[in-house]
């Protein structure tokens, strides 16, 4: 198939290598080197997308980052990527496009109808028209109506990466100033990073002219470049967009690797996520033109006149036939002269100024192309491409001039986006006519047009200072003078002037703001959307504003602009995930016993590590199999893997000091070789640990903390120590992962214990209830602690980690004869419940005090701990604060959790506590509960009513401790 | 994502530490003979100025040491860096660029 608009020669494409592509159901050529944009415009396709709200035809505006109308559909199922710009896609064979936001395709499009009813659809319209009965009403179809592409549904199959970089100077694009940068930094034998969003290295040099040292301005990029390369102390990131600068220099970076390119390796990355921390930054991102501001702007056929001389240049395609540009300055002169060189005609140049350089007007004139002084485009005509436009002279009238191209240009904003987003402050340059940086923040500098340099020459010269290098900058031979510019926001002409093409924002709708007073750019941006579409307002932002200062009489510096913000293109959400997600998400960490959970059909489930939740035999249910596992224990004996229980080691002469400190209870008073439970407080008096605390010597203590507070308490002890007690001699060691913790509990632990052999005497005398011994077990370095969460009598033996297996394995062995039965977390929890122990996190929360719980003995205690001048606080010692109770259902089922006990009726009726534990207990035959209850302490046999979700259920409150009250056979 | 010289470490991301709030809190004590609002004050105000700010910062994938950094809060410059025991030290106009 021919492509009508190619060059016959000329462009960075290899027309030894064409390739076929799809858009919007028909194929199409281009060649290698072409991006998406580049082959529809060789092809002649005018007509690329619909706009946003009113589903105007929409054609392709600019040729990078900045495109705003030309959003691709690529890709189908899991693999489907929305909203892509055609100007960035590089087209290959095979590629299958669709326009987003029309339906059934972009030339016929039914929702096309939103245009005849913009009237309606203004900027705020939804808060005005679609209101009654209630904007939900419509808000569906509305949404449906305005949207962009769609994000497929199935997770994305593709691989991310993310990396981290360190170097001397990041240099932000490769054009004049960017590479003279980097060379002359490099040549210092900094560690240089440059990084081109483009996959072509070069900017500007490839496609607007010049030349550089006596060279072509593209020679010169290619030596410079090649010399680079070269380098061991540069990187060179092409397909690698500079996405944020964060604070002390650091930088994201978005590399596309394979990119949407459905024949790169199946190893790479789609994306490679970069975080770089630069020593210093060179900001040489260019400058993106402005389209002007008039009625018909928007269609098919109205280009920014850079991108007309980007595509000759850069892919030999001329995007029309015959051409008018329309300019307030000098430098949209250059694409009349490289459009009529190309063999395309110009039908005029329209410039809005009166008065036009001599020696600029002589550029085209010269060439027989007419030059309208003084002259505005006021209208354009075309159905879905541009058939001509009407142009108002100087003297009042008007004339038509039949074209297919219209090239415009309204002055470049300087790419300031990094700049502002560093902290760096803007400032209005009236000769520019555009924000350039002013003050920086960080260590940054903005070179060349991004510093709102105008010349060839001055962006090689600022490049080159900023890299700080020897020798003398590279010099621009032959370059084209310094543009100049009269500010020209808006054409002042009935019709709909766009202002934000991608959000569809007018300046009408400008002006609609400002009569009602939401005039601060900030609040602009908000009521209208401008500048809030995918392309975060890179051709918009500016007119926007100076529109804005035009109605409000305020100058363009005071109005100011909206704050630039991360990330400055879009960048695919995969990317930030990296590799972590899925099982990579965060580390999972597995138990030393992980593989005999599993042989033995454990329920393994993340509770910070891997544990076993039950272990259902064949044909059991979890329940059937914790209530199981829970009656091996009252009966016989169950073995349990606490080995995430938080082990930490304090010792020191200090050790006792710091830990009457950190606990709610005395701990200095214990005796060598005992064990005490304590609670842990923070500074408001909430419990944040529970656990027990054993004392192996005087100035030697084992810290336990709750499973989930392991690191958590470790940090908590290193905090008041470094910070608060700095004259204390203590260490603090974490051990839990040191040592595993294989607990035996039950009425026979003791026997079985004993058959495994222990190397310290196990009678309830020598070691009873709350008591530590250290020797050997089954032949193991074992610490063993007489404690019980269970009720049941119960030993805690701690083994170093790598003999844990050793250990398991002779106590299952010898364990048969004891109807030894492993139990899960869902039995453990069971187990504690009916004994009415607290579990912190499912009984407590972040307001439950001591005081909630049973402990008001700690307000006698003598001495400051954590917490206790909270806790002295009045509100914490009302009577009818919540406490900490036992719940017996009535009837055989549980209470569910959450649960609340409901006082009063109608407008009084509020809530008197809540479930906090529940289940099912095979030794009552029905639900036991735990509950915190308003002055539940004094209420012990009061029968309640209580509320789940409309359910209505009556309960009896009880002493926490339902089973064994007497502690016979804890104490056993 | 600041950088942070730790002491024992050196510079190192931001990611690898914790804020600790404001340092130089005065505890006050002993419980009995502190009023309420004394107390009050201790746990909820806390200062937030534009400007210098004297926290404390725990090197947490680190060395896990406490330390002081006096921190510019409007522009995130690090202008001192010193150990727990030290006082708060004189800030002139230069520090730190990071």
């Amino acid at each position: 198939m021919s492509q009508p608009f190619r060059l016959a020669a000329g462009g960075l494409i290899d027309r030894g290598r064409p390739l076929s592509f799809r858009f919007e159901g028909r194929d199409y050529r281009g060649y290698a080197g072409d991006t998406l944009a580049s082959a529809l415009l060789a092809n002649g396709v005018r007509l690329v997308g619909r706009s946003f709200k009113y589903h105007r035809p929409r054609g392709i505006l600019g040729f990078g980052p900045e495109e705003s109308n030309a959003l691709m559909q690529l890709g189908t199922g899991a693999r489907a990527a929305p909203n892509l710009r055609a100007t960035e896609i590089r087209l290959h064979d095979g590629l299958e496009a669709k326009a987003v936001n029309c339906w059934p395709n972009v030339r016929f499009d039914v929702g096309g109808v939103n245009n005849l009813l913009s009237r309606f659809l203004a900027a705020g319209f939804y808060y005005k028209t679609f209101m009654w009965p209630h904007w939900h009403v419509y808000e569906g179809v509305i949404r449906r109506a305005a949207g962009l592409g769609k994000a497929p549904k199935a997770a994305d199959p593709d691989r991310y990466e993310n990396r981290f970089a360190h170097c001397d100077v990041l240099v932000v694009g490769s054009g004049p100033a960017g590479l003279a940068a980097a060379r002359a930094a490099a040549g210092t034998g900094q560690r240089v990073i440059l990084a081109e969003q483009d996959h072509v290295l070069g900017g500007r040099l490839r496609w607007d002219g010049g030349e550089i040292d006596g060279l072509a301005a593209d020679r010169w990029a290619d030596e410079a470049i090649a010399a680079l390369g070269a380098m061991p102390n540069v990187r060179i990131l092409p397909n690698t967009a500079v996405t944020g600068y964060f604070d002390h220099d650091a930088l994201a970076m978005i590399e596309a690797v394979s990119g949407d390119d459905p024949a790169a390796p199946a190893q790479l990355p789609r994306y490679r996520q970069w975080q770089v921390r630069a020593g210093r930054v060179v900001l040489a991102a260019g400058a993106i033109e402005r389209p002007l501001v008039f009625p018909g702007n928007d269609r098919p056929g109205v280009m920014l006149a850079s991108a007309v001389r980007h595509y000759l240049a850069r892919y030999g395609v001329r995007a029309g036939n015959r051409a008018v540009i329309f300019t307030n300055n000098d430098e949209a002169y250059r694409t009349a002269i490289a459009f009529h060189a190309a063999g395309g005609t110009v039908a005029a140049v329209v410039d809005t100024r009166a008065d036009v350089d001599p020696a600029v007007a002589a550029s085209v004139e010269t060439l027989g192309i007419r030059l309208l002084r003084g002259a505005s485009v006021v209208a354009t005509r075309g159905a879905k491409a541009l058939r001509d436009v009407a142009v108002r002279r100087a003297d009042g009238g008007t004339l038509r001039l039949a074209c297919d191209l219209l090239a415009m240009s309204g002055g470049s904003n300087p790419n300031v986006g990094l700049f502002s987003q560093s902290g760096g402050r803007l400032a209005f340059d009236e000769q520019l006519t555009a924000f350039r940086p002013a003050q920086s923040v960080q260590n940054e500098r903005s070179v060349g047009a991004a510093a709102g340099l105008r010349t060839l020459d001055e962006a090689l010269a600022s490049g080159h200072a900023a890299g700080a290098g020897d020798g003398a900058a590279p010099r621009a031979t032959d370059a084209h003078p310094a543009a100049e510019i009269t500010a020209c926001w808006r054409i002042d002409a009935p019709g709909k002037a766009f202002v934000d093409m991608q959000n569809d924002v007018s300046a009408d709708d400008i002006g609609l703001a400002a009569r009602e007073s939401y005039r601060s750019v900030e609040h602009l941006k908000r009521y209208t959307t401008l500048g809030m579409a995918s392309d975060q307002g890179k051709t918009s932002n500016v007119n926007a504003l100076a529109i804005m200062a035009g109605l409000t009489g305020q100058g363009i510096a005071e109005t100011g602009t909206t704050r630039f913000r991360f990330p400055f293109v879009p960048v695919a959400l995969g990317a930030f995930a990296g590799r972590a997600h899925g099982e990579l998400l965060r580390p999972l960490r597995r138990l030393a016993l992980h593989d005999r959970h599993v042989a033995l059909g454990a329920i393994m489930e993340d509770y910070g590590w891997l544990r076993p939740s039950a272990y259902p035999r064949a044909g059991e249910t979890r329940f059937e199999a914790e209530q199981r596992e829970a009656r091996a224990v009252r009966d016989g004996v169950g073995i349990f893997d606490g080995s995430p229980l938080g082990k930490i080691e304090v010792r020191g002469p200090d050790a006792a000091r710091l830990l009457d400190f950190i606990y709610a209870s005395t701990m200095s008073t214990l005796k060598v070789g005992k064990v005490r439970y304590g609670l842990m407080l923070n500074e408001l008096g909430v419990v944040i640990d529970d656990g027990v605390c054993a004392r192996l010597g005087e100035d030697h203590f084992l810290v336990g903390a709750s499973s989930a507070g392991a690191d958590r308490i470790a940090a908590w002890l290193e905090e008041w120590l470094q910070c608060e007690f700095v004259d204390h001699d203590v260490l603090v060691a974490p051990v839990t992962t040191s040592w595993s913790v294989v607990t035996l509990t039950g009425p026979h632990a003791r026997d079985l214990l004993a058959e495994a052999g222990a190397s310290f005497p196990l009678g309830p005398e020598a070691f009873p209830h709350m008591s530590f011994q250290e020797g050997m077990v089954a032949g193991i370095e074992a610490r063993v602690m007489r404690v019980s969460y269970t009720g049941e009598t119960s030993y805690e033996i701690n083994v170093p980690t790598g003999r844990t297996a050793e250990l398991w394995d002779v106590l299952m062995r010898l364990g048969g004869r004891y109807g030894l039965t492993p139990i899960g977390i869902d039995a453990w929890n069971l187990l504690r419940l009916e004994k009415g122990y607290l579990h912190i996190g499912a009984d407590t929360d972040g307001t439950t005090t001591p005081l909630n719980i049973g402990w008001d003995h700690v307000l006698r205690r003598k001495g400051d701990f954590v917490g206790k001048r909270s806790l002295m606080l009045a509100l914490h010692r009302d009577p009818a604060r919540l406490q900490f109770v036992g719940l017996r259902a009535e009837g055989t089922e549980p209470l569910p959790i959450g649960a609340h006990l409901v006082r009063g009726k109608g407008a009084d009726r509020a809530s008197d506590g809540f479930v906090t534990s529940s289940a099912y207990s095979p030794v009552f035959g029905r639900g036991v509960a735990l509950a915190l209850v308003h002055g539940g302490t004094g209420r012990i046999g009061e029968t309640v009513a209580l509320e789940h979700d409309g359910r209505r259920l009556t309960a009896t409150i009880a002493q926490p401790t339902l089973y064994d009250p007497e502690g016979a056979r804890l104490n056993g | 994502m600041l950088q942070i010289s730790c002491p024992w470490c050196g510079p190192r991301d931001e990611i690898e530490f914790r804020c600790g709030g404001q340092s130089h809190v005065i505890r006050p004590g002993p419980p009995e003979e502190v009023d309420d609002a004394t107390w009050g004050r201790y746990l909820s105000e806390k200062i937030n100025p534009r400007g210098d700010h004297l926290e404390r910062w725990l090197h947490a994938a680190g060395c896990r040491r406490w330390f002081n950094v006096a921190r510019d809060t409007a522009t995130h410059r690090i202008r001192a860096v010193y150990h727990m025991v030290e006082a708060a030290p004189a800030i002139g106009d230069e520090g730190s660029a990071r």
